[in-house]
């Protein structure tokens, strides 16, 4: 069985975003770039299906910078077989933009099943794999804290608002990986070295044909209002009086 | 203009998010209509009637529409979405997991979480685990839109809207229900609670975080909540996680036990109208954001609290 991984190139995730002066953008010079950490989890879930004799290949694509195939090579040394970059260059691509370019992946690719992560930690969209299943008219499972592939079907358990839901989907299928899926390894120097030798294909963007427009203009990206500093209290009966007669919560 | 809300409910009642959703869409402007898909819905439906200004319910009923698969939602929605000029879904999980799938199959962009209408076409929505607040303007005849409910106030009662049912979509061929696991508490919900305490990871195990967590909650009337670090260590089940890819929420009050403040946690509770933090690490970033810190160890500070209050 093939399984294709999304990954993105994003903010690292414990790297503070800082707004640019002019508005125009996140200050994203100089800073640590890592793989989105729930693409991390959805390429670990691809190898340990591999690992299990599931899943036969594994092609990890992402949609970004040049600089992006250093997010593939992340992915080749977890145990990816090989890779894609769609160079998008300077572009930002819009989450309905991204799917498309993967539906064109997909439909050279014929994988059975696309593992990807939920939500990216720069757009926070939480959209592109749930767009991406309904471009190709396959079934979805969003949100996934555990997944059993066997017999042409994906029975995926999913981190819901009240709790768990399990579905069954016919394959091919998404999948989008939540938090409780797995613990993502990391490589080892043997398997670094080895993924740079593990093959990585470079498309132009343009190559795909998919329609890739902008919908949103953005005017502006600003600083949230900042909270005005607190006080520390001294004891916990000192809190309580506080939250009663000053805070007015209690 | 025209603007659908697909409402969120639990078939017997209507969630809170719904009516801010509602709120988010007089602010578009126009007629706002509200769909109640699921399945034995009606108590739901009527309770949608009675939210002030809404034109008139939508009532679709099937199985899978009560089991909230996104295919279904898909057949139903799409059609639908004719006559409307913009869809709105509350950004709780459910409608993170339907909503995209719908904008795509329309064409358009899905204008995800926001937080403000500036104007029929224009959102204020927050990225980066809400550290910057992007402004977008949408050109598209046609929007579809997810609402975080805390930015917005509920919709009062007081409406008299007629319901009107819609033939249920065809069952989706290649995905079923088999099953679920829901949380059953009698504690407010997490995402509308008023006041919510928090436990995180120097809470150590399940039995800690019960022992300590849940008294506190119930003396409060408080609904409970974790961070990732708690959830992901398995002392609090996955529905409680306050966060940038958790809930959100804004309460009146929010305590936070034992929580450190990790950028991803503080995305989830920062816009709560009053913040206390209790940790015994003085550099904590949670203090940066709280109102009030009491640096302690939560073990005597939490009984001591709870002694206080009486």
């Amino acid at each position: 069985m093939k399984v294709l991984v999304p990954v993105k190139r994003v903010i690292d995730y414990n790297v503070k975003a800082r707004v640019k002066p002019d508005q125009s953008g996140v200050d994203l010079a100089n800073v640590k770039m890592s793989m989105n950490p729930f693409d991390e989890i959805s390429v670990e879930e691809a190898v340990r299906l591999k690992e299990k004799g599931v899943a036969s290949e594994i092609v990890a694509v992402s949609v970004g910078p040049t600089q992006a195939q250093e997010t593939l090579r992340t992915a080749l040394a977890m145990g990816a077989d090989r890779a894609i970059l769609v160079d998008a260059g300077a572009q930002d691509l819009e989450p309905l933009a991204v799917a498309k370019v993967l539906k064109a992946v997909v439909a050279e690719e014929n994988p059975e099943v696309v593992l990807i992560g939920k939500q990216s930690i720069d757009g926070d969209n939480n959209a592109v794999g749930q767009m991406l299943a309904a471009l190709l008219d396959w079934p979805q499972a969003t949100f996934a804290s555990q997944i059993e592939l066997a017999g042409g079907k994906a029975k995926v358990t999913r981190e819901v608002d009240g709790g768990l839901q399990t579905l069954e989907a016919d394959l091919p299928a998404v999948v989008s990986v939540d938090l409780r899926l797995n613990e993502p390894r990391y490589a080892s120097l043997p398997n670094i070295m080895k993924a740079k030798k593990k093959p990585l294909d470079v498309k132009p963007l343009e190559s795909l044909g998919a329609d890739v427009a902008p919908r949103l203009k953005v005017l502006k990206v600003a600083e949230p209002p900042k909270r005005a500093g607190g006080v520390k209290v001294e004891s916990a009966a000192d809190l309580v009086m506080k939250l009663k007669n000053e805070a007015g919560v209690l | 203009m025209a603007v659908l809300v697909i409402a969120d409910h639990d078939n017997a009642s209507l969630k809170d998010s719904t009516h801010k959703t509602v709120s988010a869409a007089q602010a578009i402007g126009g007629d706002v209509d509200v769909l109640v898909a699921g399945q034995n819905a009606k108590a739901a439906a009527e309770a949608a009637s009675k939210i002030a200004g809404v034109r008139k319910v939508l009532l679709a009923e099937s199985a899978e529409l009560g089991q909230g698969l996104a295919e279904a939602f898909e057949g139903l929605v799409v059609p639908l979405a004719a006559s409307y000029d913009a869809v709105l879904t509350p950004a709780t999980a459910q409608g993170k997991n339907l909503s995209p799938r719908i904008a795509a199959k329309l064409d358009v962009a899905q204008i995800s979480d926001i937080i403000e209408v500036v104007d029929a076409n224009t959102f204020v929505r927050p990225i980066y685990a809400g550290n910057a607040l992007e402004t977008v303007q949408s050109g598209e005849a046609k929007k579809v839109i997810t609402v975080r409910p805390t930015a917005f106030k509920a919709a009062p009662e007081g409406g008299s809207a007629s319901v009107e049912s819609v033939a249920a979509p065809a069952a989706p061929a290649k995905i079923r229900f088999v099953d679920q696991q829901l949380v059953k508490s009698a504690r407010p919900e997490l995402a509308g609670a008023k006041i919510v305490v928090s436990g995180g990871r120097a809470l150590g195990s399940a039995e800690e975080f019960q022992r300590v967590i849940e008294p506190l909650a119930d003396k409060l009337g408080a609904a409970v909540g974790a961070s990732r670090a708690a959830v992901d260590a398995g002392y609090a089940p996955n529905d409680y996680q306050v966060g940038q890819t958790g809930k959100v929420v804004a309460p009146e009050l929010y305590v936070a036990v034992g929580i450190s403040g990790a950028i991803q946690h503080l995305a989830g509770m920062k816009d709560s109208k009053v913040i206390v933090a209790i940790n015994k690490d003085p550099d904590a970033p949670i203090f940066q954001v709280a109102d009030y810190g009491l640096v302690a160890d939560y073990k005597n500070a939490v009984p001591e609290l709870m002694t206080a209050l009486g």
